[in-house]
């Protein structure tokens, strides 16, 4: 990845800041300037977020054959998350044994390294999720943060 | 009077054990896990390194000092494996935090004990009411050459404190240094691995600066080792601490608590603050604190901490020792993948 | 609107063809197709050209003005597109020129697709194809573009029973289909439990499930029917295409294991040509995994939501069963060229619905459908064919 075009998402990565949309009160990751399901309306009114960072798995594989940068982990586990506020995202399950990973564990954000870009290049900083142990209520809809509107 | 806001701490998930090193290199695994009092050390996962380990810990202190990056003006990180030789760990950590742009950082070199200059440098900003709170960051991901007896201990982890004068958990009373031109221990720019003068390391670098600075900061403070209730050192191994620390008067009791390295290895800039945790992790208020850094080179930075009644009101429910427990075996050759030691070849 | 009908047709061995570079494969499938057609370069109005990872693996871009002048073309200054969808590239070039020939625009039109997938390795290869997903937040991510199958084949399973056995018997059909067929990469039949214990890629993919990177290319010649009748007594036509788009990452999808893109490209292609799922006789399906098989049918009605699966271990999809899927081999077993395949696919339905498939000739063909879509079937090419 080219240092601007990085560098461009560098909180979207680290904070996971999203964006929430003032007129469909929904929750959006990455962040984006214009929500579909609102259509032109949305432009303006989209708000940036910073998403608590738990979530729950909705399905995962065990990759034996790494994508290009992941070779190092052996088999490795990649899950598509759904973030407690809604949104879902593709990420690696870190620290665990991958084959133990199911849908509905719940899952923590940590911070990582994704890759660099040589050995002379830029290294990437990211999001991954690791298995989320503390015992935590389920979040209601009332849990969630109020956004002034 | 200022002194420590927060800490947080992180220790990798992974370790490998002493004998499980050894018996790749034909060697006695339970004589030197005996002779080092190295029983197993932390190993960083292949994502990990110290700009990832420093936002860990970071976080874990903002998160328990209830701050948010709108109230730190200054963050250092001192570290002797910074990813990077030019680009700073701190301003990743800053970016990580929601501290940007408004607060200066710059990184810190002084073999295992760049932290703590840092948290001086930090006593000094606030002090000078410069910034309302500054964050010191030590945290190493330093290896040893294969074969070497460094391979036993190197590890990875480290500490992050945030210095400020509202709501301090622990005053910094007294700070004095013990500094010289002592070549006991050093790497080359564009060398991977540390080389180090053997036994001299001990009596005319190690026990030299970390003895004297202690005598210095109890004679500044006008204090004996019986005032303290703990002392932690820098800990190469799990004998020299052990050694300094009897040395200047200190007991079993006094020392244990910040004394990891014997069950993470040695976290090189991370030693002092992993310790530093484990004892705020369980002390009282009234509670005083000796904490005496060493970096090769050569230097001590001397602490003198006092607990304060605020350390009851944080949250002190994520551990040290929770970091420890949760750790898991790895094998030799895990480990020799994670940490780059297999010569991959040029694929481009 | 007028009626389109294909005129000719050629189609190389797909596998890794070392010695071909992609402009001479491209040349060598242009020219079969043209012979098979009938016509010479001057009768040709427009040129287009499937391609997905010209860029990517061989750094060359503007692939269209590259086959044109490798094929002489640009002596006559012909129009020429090149067209891009990840592996639905052919699929999609092939409705371009078909809409360009129903407005009226032009009357006959060459489309043609090639790739070179050999060229680099297998590593390189398969980050390319993991372009076709969303490079910033599913390859950077670690998701290759196999575990983003894996996964959709978890979902499937755990929704509606899908099997091993079952994923095992797409595979092992369609390598039966491509013992059959001289062009095919993999022209040997397979046995469902080699499938089911070839080695894991990505839970619960295994080697075997998964379509290989081919070196290939294909080409169809298109004319206006009311202008075939010069070339040909009788001709395929095309009597319905569709097309439809569905979210880039497989995350943003409301259900993981369905393709809607797929059903509503089936439906658009159905609607513009009145026909029905029953009224098929055969069907080409996009089967870079096995899973995609199973839900592609789905998708397009064959079977039920769920059932897809167990009907393909019974049979039906097989030569001589209820309705053939695959005659070709599959982009398994025919072997599979990004660029290429949408228009392989095609030549295969051709082949049938005029008589010459040899002996995986499906009796009586007078409909077929090809079903072609790229990524995780963010796009969906879908066309309808029909012998006069």
């Amino acid at each position: 990845m080219s240092v601007p075009r990085f560098w461009r998402e560098l909180d979207t990565r680290y904070n996971l800041i999203g964006s929430y949309c003032k007129i469909t009160k929904t929750y959006h990751y990455p962040r984006r300037s214009f929500n579909p399901e609102a259509g032109r309306e949305s432009i303006g009114s989209m708000k940036d977020y910073q998403f608590k960072g738990t979530g729950e798995v909705i399905s995962s594989t065990v990759v034996y054959q790494a994508q290009t940068g992941y070779e190092m982990f052996g088999p490795y586990c990649i899950a598509i998350v759904k973030l407690d506020e809604g949104p879902r995202i593709t990420t690696q399950i870190v620290d665990c044994e991958p084959e133990n990973v199911k849908p509905g564990m719940k899952v923590k954000s940590v911070f990582r390294k994704l890759g660099e870009d040589s050995e002379s290049g830029i290294l990437h900083y990211g999001t991954k999720f690791m298995v989320n142990e503390d015992n935590e209520l389920d979040e209601t809809e009332d849990d969630l943060p109020d956004i002034e509107v | 009077m200022n002194g420590i806001v927060s800490y947080g701490a992180y220790v990798p998930s992974h370790k490998i054990e002493t004998g499980e090193i050894a018996s790749v290199w034909g060697a006695d695994g339970s004589a030197w896990a005996k002779n080092l009092n190295v029983y197993s050390k932390s190993v960083p996962g292949p994502d990990e390194d110290v700009i990832t380990i420093a936002v860990e810990a970071t976080r874990q202190a903002m998160k328990r000092g209830n701050l948010n990056g709108d109230h730190i003006g200054a963050i250092y990180t001192g570290s002797e494996s910074h990813p990077y030789a030019v680009k700073p760990t701190s301003t990743i950590v800053a970016e990580a935090i929601g501290a940007t742009p408004n607060l200066t950082a710059a990184d810190y070199e002084f073999a295992c004990k760049a932290g703590t200059a840092a948290i001086q440098t930090c006593l000094g900003m606030v002090g000078d009411k410069q910034v309302e709170n500054g964050i010191a960051i030590g945290v190493d991901t330093s290896q040893g050459a294969p074969g070497d007896a460094l391979e036993y201990s190197a590890s990875a982890g480290g500490g992050a404190l945030v210095i400020g004068k509202k709501k301090v958990i622990a005053r910094i009373d007294h700070t004095t240094s013990y500094t010289t031109d002592t070549p006991d221990f050093w790497r080359r720019e564009g060398q991977k691995y540390p080389r180090h003068g053997g036994r001299f390391t001990g009596k005319p670098a190690f026990f030299k600066h970390v003895i004297s600075c202690g005598m210095m900061i109890m004679q500044k403070a006008g204090t004996e080792a019986k005032d303290y209730d703990y002392i932690v050192t820098h800990q190469p191994n799990g004998k020299f601490p052990i050694r300094a620390a009897k040395s200047l008067g200190f007991t079993n009791e006094q020392f244990e608590t910040g004394l990891l390295t014997p069950r993470i290895g040695n976290t090189y800039s991370g030693a002092v603050f992993l310790g530093l945790a484990a004892i705020l992790d369980v002390a009282k208020p009234g509670d005083r604190i000796l904490a005496v850094a060493y970096g090769s080179g050569a230097g001590s930075d001397g602490f003198d901490i006092t607990v304060t009644d605020e350390i009851t009101k944080i949250d002190r429910s994520e551990t040290v020792e929770d970091l420890i427990e949760r750790m898991k075996i790895i094998n030799y050759a895990t480990y020799a993948k994670y940490r780059g030691k297999l010569n991959m070849g040029a694929t481009k | 609107m007028r009626d389109v009908s294909i005129i000719g047709i050629g189609i190389t061995k797909f596998g890794e063809l070392w010695d071909k570079s992609l402009r001479q494969l491209g040349l060598e499938t242009g020219l079969a197709a043209i012979n098979d057609a009938g016509i010479t370069s001057k009768d040709i109005d427009a040129l287009y050209i499937g391609n997905m990872a010209a860029g990517s693996t061989l750094q060359q871009e503007h692939v269209s003005a590259l086959m044109a002048d490798y094929c002489g073309l640009t002596s006559q200054n012909i129009p020429a597109t090149r067209v891009e969808a990840a592996s639905a590239s052919g699929g999609l070039a092939v409705r371009q020129a078909y809409m360009a020939i129903a407005g009226g625009f032009i009357d006959i039109a060459v489309v043609g697709g090639a790739e070179k997938m050999t060229d680099v390795s297998d590593t390189e290869s398969s980050y390319t194809v993991s372009m076709g997903s969303d490079e910033q937040w599913e390859s950077k991510a670690g998701a290759t573009f196999a575990s983003l199958h894996a996964m959709i084949a978890q979902s499937h399973m755990a929704e509606y029973g899908t099997s091993r056995e079952e994923m095992s018997a797409v595979s092992a059909k369609n390598h039966y289909h491509a013992s059959m067929n001289p062009m095919a990469q993999f022209p040997f039949a397979l046995s469902v439990e080699a499938v089911s214990n070839s080695g894991m890629v990505s839970s619960p993919l295994r080697m075997l499930d998964c379509a290989p990177n081919s070196d290939g290319a294909a080409a169809v010649v298109l004319c206006a029917t009311e202008k075939a009748k010069k070339y040909k007594k009788k001709t395929v036509k095309i009597i319905g295409s569709g097309q439809a788009s569905d979210t880039l990452s497989l995350h943003h999808r409301k259900h993981l294991n369905q393709m809607p893109a797929i059903k509503v490209a089936a439906k658009r292609a159905f609607k513009s040509c009145g026909k029905k799922v029953r009224d098929l006789d055969l069907i080409e399906i996009h089967d870079n995994f096995t899973i995609s098989e199973i839900i592609a049918l789905e998708e397009i009605g064959v079977f039920k939501r769920g059932k897809a699966a167990a009907n393909i271990l019974k049979g039906e999809t097989r030569l001589g069963g209820k309705i053939p899927v695959n005659t070709s081999g599959g982009l398994k077993a025919r072997g599979h060229a990004p660029g290429a395949t949408g228009i392989a696919q095609i030549v295969e339905i051709v082949q049938q619905l005029r008589g010459e498939a040899g002996d995986r000739q499906v009796e009586g063909a007078k409909i077929g459908m090809v079903e072609n879509h790229g990524g995780t079937a963010a796009t969906a090419v879908i066309h309808i064919l029909e012998s006069e």
